[in-house]
């Protein structure tokens, strides 16, 4: 099972590596959009601090769906999901390895990236650590939600579209939470509620997101 | 033993075949037969448990196969029509990581030795990207190489593309298997003569006289 794990962490970063550029896309993204704002509210440094958590988190959700469609397309467009599919091992496995690396590639990068942003926003500091940390521990859950929606809309024409649909809802929650904590901390209250809570929803996701998803790539392959 | 009984498989509101029943005995090549559209590749994809047929079952030693999964994929080794090849990888790491997957061996030398075997000694670090579509093919077929051991071998369109020395080749790789004891199902539209024992299947003559209502 670890050998399996393995395997496919190294091929799916080997192949991230290689197409970088769809990487860069979505921070590139990420980066425009959040940038975008204080040019279109003016540069009113209260209404901008407070709106800053809500606006990076809505971003960083829209920057995660992007890549979101090639998850599991590739694979079923040359055959290697059909292989997949009849490994011995159990199919979470390997669609936990993937998850992880588009984790990598897409959450990562956006988590790391938000507190270098926040001085267009005037955000203090002090929670730009918390900002970060609430994306990083907020995006695996964004990424296993989105590869269920990415499994159910694989072969089905505009499936893009139809999965930001249906992924977007069930991300409000994460959201909730994320942008939550983060405006919380600039009201002066404890945020230890808001981290539980995203954390919470990442176990859950865990454990519950990779089997709804391969139940979802067999239908696909039928 | 591999059987298929009473399958019927539906494609739209179409129906293809209707109780196909067939045992698919060890030690004999079946060849799946008919023109396009009759449903060869969808029988061999009910045969691997790729897809779930309409009615009926596929049994494995006497057991259903969605009863034992882990067991029959570790039995099973299924060439498709696609080929399983990523692009920006080099046929190393394809073959690397899908054989470890799939519980095939994967070790360097298993590896190397098949890639050579299949004239891809030169090419094996190069981008699949860059090599010709009989290459690639070659590379999938690197994969059989590997699945030496497994008792069923599901192979759709196994020799297109291919040059005719290595259909050549592969045709007798395929009648070792099957003099070993191996359960052998495969299509292909090419007049291969297999010199083991064969038997043919055609789906087509399962198929209802006229549309469903």
């Amino acid at each position: 099972m670890g050998a399996v794990f393995a395997a496919m962490l190294r091929r799916e970063l080997a192949l991230a590596w290689r197409g970088r550029t769809d990487v860069l896309l979505a921070l590139s993204f990420f980066v425009v959009v959040v940038c975008l704002f204080p040019f279109g509210i003016g540069p009113e440094a209260n209404q901008l601090r407070s709106i800053a958590p809500g606006v990076v988190w809505v971003t960083a959700l829209l920057a995660s769906l992007l890549a979101l469609p090639r998850l599991f397309e590739h694979d079923l467009r040359d055959g290697t999901l059909e292989q997949l599919l009849l490994s011995p091992e159990p199919a979470v496995v390997w669609v936990l390895a993937k998850v992880a690396v588009h984790w990598l590639v897409t959450g990562v990068p956006v988590a790391l990236f938000a507190p270098l942003l926040a001085g267009l926003y005037d955000l203090q500091p002090e929670v730009l650590p918390l900002l970060a940390g609430t994306l990083l521990l907020g995006t695996p859950t964004l990424t296993l939600i989105g590869a269920i929606g990415a499994a159910l809309t694989l072969g089905v024409r505009s499936g893009a579209v139809l999965l930001a649909l249906l992924v977007l809802p069930l991300a409000v929650p994460v959201l909730i939470f994320g942008a939550g904590a983060v405006e919380a901390a600039l009201g002066g209250v404890s945020y230890a509620a808001h981290l539980a809570l995203l954390g919470a929803g990442g176990f859950a996701a865990v454990a519950l997101a990779p089997w709804a998803c391969v139940a979802a790539l067999r239908l696909a392959v039928q | 033993m591999l059987e298929a009984s009473a399958l019927t498989c539906i494609k739209g509101d179409r129906i293809l075949f209707r109780d196909l029943t067939h045992v698919f005995r060890p030690g004999v090549l079946t060849r799946v037969a008919g023109p396009n559209g009759v449903g060869k590749t969808s029988l061999l994809r009910l045969l691997c448990g790729l897809a779930q047929p309409d009615e009926g079952e596929v049994r494995w030693q006497g057991v259903p196969l969605r009863a034992q999964t882990d067991a029959w994929h570790r039995a099973v080794f299924f060439h498709g029509h696609l080929p399983a090849v990523h692009e920006l990888l080099s046929p190393r790491e394809n073959l690397r990581s899908l054989a470890a997957v799939q519980g095939l061996p994967h070790d360097a030398a298993v590896i190397d030795a098949a890639l050579a075997e299949l004239g891809l000694a030169r090419q094996r670090d190069l981008p699949v990207r860059v090599l010709s579509a009989g290459q690639r093919r070659r590379v999938a077929l690197a994969r059989l190489i590997l699945a030496q051991e497994r008792p069923v071998w599901i192979l759709d369109e196994p020799f297109t593309a291919l040059d005719v020395a290595a259909v050549a080749a592969l045709a007798r790789r395929i009648e070792a298997r099957v003099r070993d004891g191996a359960t052998v199902v495969l299509t292909t539209h090419q007049d291969v003569e297999f010199s083991c024992a064969c038997d043919i299947l055609e789906p087509g003559r399962f198929a209802p006289r006229r549309k469903a209502a």
